[in-house]
């Protein structure tokens, strides 16, 4: 008898930390310097995470309105900041960074997502994720001083394919569904979520409609989802932490309260995500039936692969 | 013969409900990173009235923040009833607040004797501007901040002297009905009298909100509640409301959104404060 196939598995297990961050308002430095004491703190730990995750605006706060243009930064001096912060305290520890932050693009401006690699003195940008659904309704206003993403892309990092969705980007179905296809084997999810909705059972309406997307998603594509939400009230409304760790299954397996600003750990092995997709194989049904989905002519024109010329003799 | 399972009627003309326990810790939070997080201010100024808005606000504020950090001020006029002042001390006496009281007859009466004409909504909003007078005097004595206690019925309603009940920087109720104030009351243990009695202004003897209004909370919440759902007014009368109701509530709704703003600025350059130039009110 043969043994059993082995497979290299040596960055399958994710030592995972979400830092649940609390910032004050438009203090970028200032909290640059808390997360450096964060920092110091994960570095501690042993062993230490190799990927960290931040919230939405994790550096500034949400709502700044007209004051974005003044707090939005390269993707390369965001990166440094952080590096910064990680090296301050851990010189020599190898870590994976991701995290939000309002992004310049030589005068246009987006809610992003990156994720940064730190090797020794080394520093690779990974990725980075432009915000594509830009609430503009109720409270929101990003669509007024933001422009959006153009692209979902997934990524490769030493821990497998990765994609970052942006708050409400998880909303809609189809992001996931699309970062699945593409590869992702985990989903990073930055967020910063106003919370509301009082009449419920247990919870606030938001934050549970929050934790039914995180499972749904991640259950029905067979991902890791790392969901790190902002927390602290900015001006009467409270961001809703509730920072969390969803298996391929669809359980949370660890969740952060709501309120303050917490450290959330977990060990991650990505092969449990083979174990769900054999267990649920949704993902493989979905991409053996998604061409036939999109040739229907009834799918407005916009949604359909261009026909092929037909030939004219 | 099949079991038919009917789906369970909507409860469309009731008020909206709350979470109690949810509710309060969100709003103790709120208190706690407005007041200490984002301005270091440790204390607090509630004016009380007796009525159960401002004891909720109190009690709200000493889960906070600490009782001995709560301070009380009972501001009666010469014609307040004595009932406001007792149902007050409960609350003092309950939480074991730090308790005040600024008689405003004087200071009412000071302006008021030049005015022999002014009419009980004139007199009542004089009332009410001096009380804010005192709140905001008391917080700068003792370095705290002061307290709204306008719910979200009266501020829809427009049932509040502008620029007087409504000016506190803070106010952890605003976005709760008047029903969901007596729910959260019952919740947080306020004493039983202060829920359970007519609500009024007090600006006048006898004097009661539902009388004022024309309409009951209960009625009014649930409609309200509907009409910032988005239902039109025939929506509503076909789902069970009441069609003088609705346009009761409407017709004041409708008439009280500038009371709900900062003044009216004439906008003349594309620098013009919060409609161009934009910043947040904790940035």
């Amino acid at each position: 008898m043969e043994p059993p196939v082995s497979l290299d598995h040596s960055s399958a297990r994710i030592r995972a930390a979400i830092v649940q961050t609390k910032p004050r308002k438009g203090r970028y430095r200032e909290n640059l310097e808390e997360l450096g004491t964060i920092f110091a703190q994960l570095g501690a730990l042993n062993p230490a995470p190799d990927l960290v995750v931040l919230p939405e605006a994790a550096m500034t706060g949400y709502f700044l309105e007209g004051a974005v243009y003044e707090l939005a930064l390269t993707p390369q001096q965001f990166a440094a900041d952080l590096a910064h912060a990680w090296r301050g305290v851990n010189p020599e520890l190898p870590v994976d960074l991701a995290a939000g932050f309002f992004e310049n693009d030589a005068g246009t401006y987006h809610n992003s997502a990156i994720y940064v690699q730190l090797n020794g003195s080394g520093m690779e940008i990974l990725h980075v994720h432009r915000k594509m659904f830009l609430p503009t309704y109720g409270v929101f206003d990003e669509e007024r001083f933001l422009s959006r993403g153009r692209r979902l892309q997934t990524f490769e990092t030493r821990f497998g394919r990765v994609a970052m969705l942006i708050c409400e980007d998880v909303w809609h179905a189809i992001m996931p569904t699309i970062a699945a296809i593409k590869g992702a084997r985990l989903l990073i999810v930055p967020s910063a979520a106003p919370g509301r909705g009082i009449e419920e059972e247990a919870d606030l309406g938001s934050i549970a409609r929050w934790g039914e997307i995180l499972r749904a998603t991640a259950a029905e594509h067979g991902v890791f989802v790392l969901y790190a939400g902002l927390a602290g009230f900015e001006g009467g409304k409270g961001m809703t932490g509730s920072s969390c760790v969803v298996d391929p299954h669809g359980r949370i397996v660890v969740q952060a309260p709501a309120l303050g600003a917490q450290i959330v750990r977990a060990d991650i092995d990505m092969r449990e995500v083979e174990l769900a997709r054999a267990a649920l194989p949704l993902l493989g049904d979905l991409e053996a039936v998604l061409p036939d989905l999109f040739l229907d002519d009834e799918l407005p024109l916009p949604y359909r692969p261009a026909a092929p010329a037909a030939d004219v003799h | 013969m099949l079991p038919v399972i009917e789906a369970p009627k909507e409860a469309f003309t009731s008020p909206p409900r709350i979470n109690g326990a949810v509710t309060t810790e969100w709003l103790v939070a709120f208190l706690q990173d407005e007041l200490i997080v984002r301005r270091g201010i440790h204390c607090a100024v509630v004016g009380l009235s007796g009525g159960v808005d401002s004891a909720v606000t109190a009690f709200l504020c000493a889960r906070a923040l600490g009782p001995q950090n709560v301070y009380a001020i009972r501001m009666p006029y010469k014609t307040s009833s004595p009932s406001s002042l007792s149902d007050a001390r409960l609350v003092v006496d309950a939480l074991g607040l730090v308790e005040q009281t600024v008689d405003i007859t004087a200071a009412v009466d000071g302006y008021l004797q030049f005015e022999p004409g002014a009419d009980a909504r004139r007199r009542g909003n004089v009332m009410a501007r001096v009380r804010m007078l005192v709140l905001f005097d008391q917080s700068a004595k003792y370095s705290a901040l002061p307290i709204g206690t306008g719910n979200k019925t009266e501020r829809l309603l427009g049932y509040f002297t502008w620029h007087a009940d409504d000016t506190p920087p803070v106010n952890p109720i605003g976005d709760l009905y008047k029903t969901q104030v007596w729910e959260l009351a019952r919740c947080l243990g306020v004493p039983a009298p202060l829920i359970e009695k007519a609500p009024s202004a007090d600006l006048e003897a006898d004097q009661t909100d539902e009388a004022d209004l024309g309409i009951t909370y209960a009625k009014a919440d649930a409609i309200l509640a509907r009409i910032l759902e988005g239902y039109s007014n025939a929506q509503l009368v076909e789902r069970g409301f009441r069609s003088q109701d609705v346009e009761l509530v409407r017709k004041r709704l409708d008439g009280t959104h500038w009371k709900r703003h900062l003044p009216t600025t004439a906008m003349l350059t594309n620098t013009a404060i919060n409609e161009f130039y934009l910043r947040p009110v904790d940035f």
